[in-house]
Order: C-alpha cells, then structure tokens, then sequence
C-alpha cells in the first residue's frame, strides 16, 4: 500500500456535490459554491445503513416465500415465485435469460445483504481487516444493486398485457410488494454507508505507529 | 444568497471518495481517467470531449422517451384475441390491482426520474450552451445527482427482454415501436450518465471568466 495523505492530515475537506475544496472546520455548513451540506462523514451512517439493512434482511423471507403472480389459463392457474420463475424459464429452454433473472433476483440480494451486513459490522467494530477488498465490495453493491428491479418489472409488464380474461391472465401478488421493498432498502443501505468508515481505524493506527 | 454565489471555488485538490485520500489534481488528457492508488477508486476523469455531445444526446434522449411511453411495447396474440400495453398501462394496471407501491416504484424509475434527469439536464446545457449560467445551477445540479440512482430505463429494457420470453411460449409476440426506442435509449442514457453533472462548474467558471458583465455586478 502506497503511502498518501489524508484528508484529516491536510486539513481539508471536499462537498459531496460539486468536489470544490473546503477547511476541515466547515463540516456542518453549507458549501459556498453550490449550497449542499458539508459533512466529514455520511450523517449517522452506521446507525442508518443498519436500519434499511435489517428492515430490507426482515422483508427478504416473504419476498422469497409469498407468490410475486398468478397466471391463469384455459388449463387451470399456477403461482410462482421469484425461484419458481427462474426455474420455469430454464425448464422451457431460455437458458440464457434464466440465467440473466437468476443472478439479478436470486444471486445479487443475497450478494448485497451479506456484502452490506460484513461491511457494517467490520465498520462498527473498527476492523482494518483487508479494507482494499472491502472497498471494492462495496463498489460492487453499489454498481450491481439496481439490476435486482427485473422482476418487479416483468411483473408489472405481463399482469398489464395478459389480460384476456378467461383465456389467459396474469395478476400480481404481495410477494412483488416486498421484492421491490428489498430492492429499495438495500439500495438506501448502500447509500446511507460511508466507506471512508472502512478506512478511519487504518488511518488511526498508522498515525499511532 | 445567490445560487452560484462563488463558481471560483478551490478544485485544485481531490480526496477519494471512498477512503479519503488526498491528490493534488492534475490536468489528464481526454478519455484519460485518474484512480486512487490506495484503493482503487476512480477519483476523476477528462470529459471534455463528452461535453460537446452531450446536449445533442441529452435532446435525441427525450425524443427517443416521448416515443418509448407514446407507443405500445409489445402487442400478444393467442387465439385470434391480442393485447398490447405501454409503460403507462403496466403503471395503471398495477395500481387497479391494489399494487400501488409497486406501481409507484415503476412510475418513479422508469417515467419519471428519467425524464426528470433529461429535463434538468436540458435545462442546465441549453443556457450553458449560449453562454449564460442557468438559475438554481447549484441545486438543480443535486438534484440530478440525487435521482440519477433511481432512473433504472436499462434494467426496464432487460424485463422486457425477460417478459417476452416468458410470453413467447404461450401466445404470439409482436414487438411494437417502444421496445426499439427503451433499445435506443438504454444506448443514449448510457452516454448521459458517464457524464458527472458536477463536471458542468468548470464550464460555469469559464463562463463567469469570460464574461465581464458578470463581474460588474460584484461589488
């Protein structure tokens, strides 16, 4: 690891918003340039990313669980779930789109649960455990977070198409409700967490040293 | 206080915005991106080039929005009876069927934040374009920022891709014109969004150089 100065070092501070360069005191204020708040840290950010984390941990279960819709034919009706839709599109042939829906609805929540849950409790118990990788982690939750969203909206494209009552019908379930209420908590997580939080105890122990 | 009180701000230094590290900022060339070399975040890049077509990509983007919501997505046929739908029907639907969160989350990602990203943007680069400084710059730059996370026209395209493979094995599916112009606009916004709005203070500050009327008004 190379060696760099921090901000704390050099006294300087950056607005969130527009970069332009700030004392350290202004922390607090607003920025003279383009009137965002000042903060040295995301505002109360362990305390915020744990309580979307553990509101979007607790809808996780009925989201997996509860139907996201119903399709009805000729034949008869047939729920399904987040798992039993992929596992429709992989037993009628679309591989590859199955497995596009797999990683965004099944692979990436958990991914980002378990990703946001490690770097929040490393952050509480200042771990200067491996904070390169934790950094990379935490820039692949941001990039990869959104993509979760698909179901949701196959949901609302196919109960608004298939209508054709007796013939054919799709209706949504509650189960979308709380997918896409997972999809948003994790997101607001992942933005209310400060990474600079992953590096303050390193920055702290090598001033010590 | 005014909006854009003090463009002159002091940019001559960056922090990494994932470890707090600080750089001195050096001039890159176009296409040219600086990382930090602790944790290898991107900390900035040159996107002069970018700039100059970004006014064109941000107008041919609301073009390509008004025809992704004016027409139809795609039209299902089974047995003789065919149905079609549009981004506003699958918002409706969802909220008849007393789903109004879920169909709040579609309005919002995929009608409004968008349009809500270009309009702002168009509002900033048309002004900045003719060489004025455009009121509220400084907010309305925030609340680009702010939104561009939850304008999700890209994962859209891909549920759509999705629903017509599911839709393929029980009914006809004929593409309509909206399902190329989501196609096109995924492409445009993808242009927009490798653009940070915040880069648009330097051509401010050129702006407020280049222009002695401005200064006159300073005391």
């Amino acid at each position: 690891m190379s060696p760099v100065r921090t901000a704390a070092q050099a006294g300087v501070m950056e607005c969130p918003q527009c970069s332009a360069i700030h004392p350290r005191r202004r922390g607090g204020t607003a920025c003279d340039r383009c009137g965002a708040a000042l903060h040295l840290r995301k505002p109360d950010s362990l305390r915020r990313t744990w309580a979307f984390l553990l509101a979007a941990m607790a809808l996780y279960l009925p989201a997996n669980i509860l139907p996201i819709m119903t399709t009805g034919t000729l034949l008869g009706s047939q729920t399904n779930t987040i798992l039993s839709g992929v596992v429709y599109l992989w037993e009628d042939g679309s591989y590859f789109v199955a497995a596009v829906v797999f990683c965004a609805s099944i692979v990436i929540p958990i991914f980002k649960l378990a990703v946001l849950l490690m770097l929040v409790v490393t952050a509480q118990v200042r771990s200067t455990w491996r904070p390169v990788e934790r950094t990379r982690l935490y820039g692949m939750v941001e990039a990869v977070g959104r993509w979760s969203m698909v179901d949701v909206f196959v949901v609302a494209l196919l109960a608004s198409l298939v209508r054709l009552d007796a013939l054919a019908t799709v209706r949504p379930e509650p189960g979308a409700i709380a997918f896409g209420a997972v999809v948003v908590l994790t997101m607001l997580a992942s933005m209310s967490f400060d990474p600079r939080l992953i590096w303050d105890p390193i920055d702290a122990h090598d001033k010590q040293a | 206080m005014s909006n854009y009180s003090d463009p002159r701000a002091d940019t001559s230094l960056k922090l990494c915005e994932h470890c707090d590290a600080v750089f001195r900022r050096i001039r890159l060339d176009p296409g040219e991106r600086a990382y930090c070399p602790r944790c290898g975040t991107e900390l900035y890049r040159n996107n002069d080039r970018r700039y100059g077509a970004l006014l064109p990509v941000v107008l041919a983007s609301l073009i390509v929005f008004i025809c992704c919501n004016a027409f139809p997505i795609v039209t299902m046929e089974i047995q003789g009876v065919s149905t079609r739908t549009t981004v506003w029907g699958a918002v409706r639907v969802l909220a008849l069927e007393d789903m109004l969160s879920v169909s709040t989350l579609v309005f919002v990602t995929t009608i409004l934040m968008p349009l809500v990203e270009l309009g702002l943007l168009a509002y900033l680069l048309v002004p900045l374009w003719l060489g004025r400084i455009p009121a509220g710059f400084g907010p309305v730059v925030r609340l680009i920022r702010l939104g561009r996370p939850w304008g999700m026209i890209e994962v859209f395209m891909l549920g759509i891709v999705a629903s017509l493979v599911k839709l393929s094995a029980m009914a006809t599916v004929i593409p309509g014109v909206a399902l190329w112009a989501f196609g096109a606009l995924t492409v445009l916004l993808a242009v927009v969004v490798s653009f940070d709005p915040a880069d648009l203070w330097e051509h401010v500050e050129a702006i407020e150089a280049g222009y002695p009327p401005a200064a006159e008004d300073r005391p």
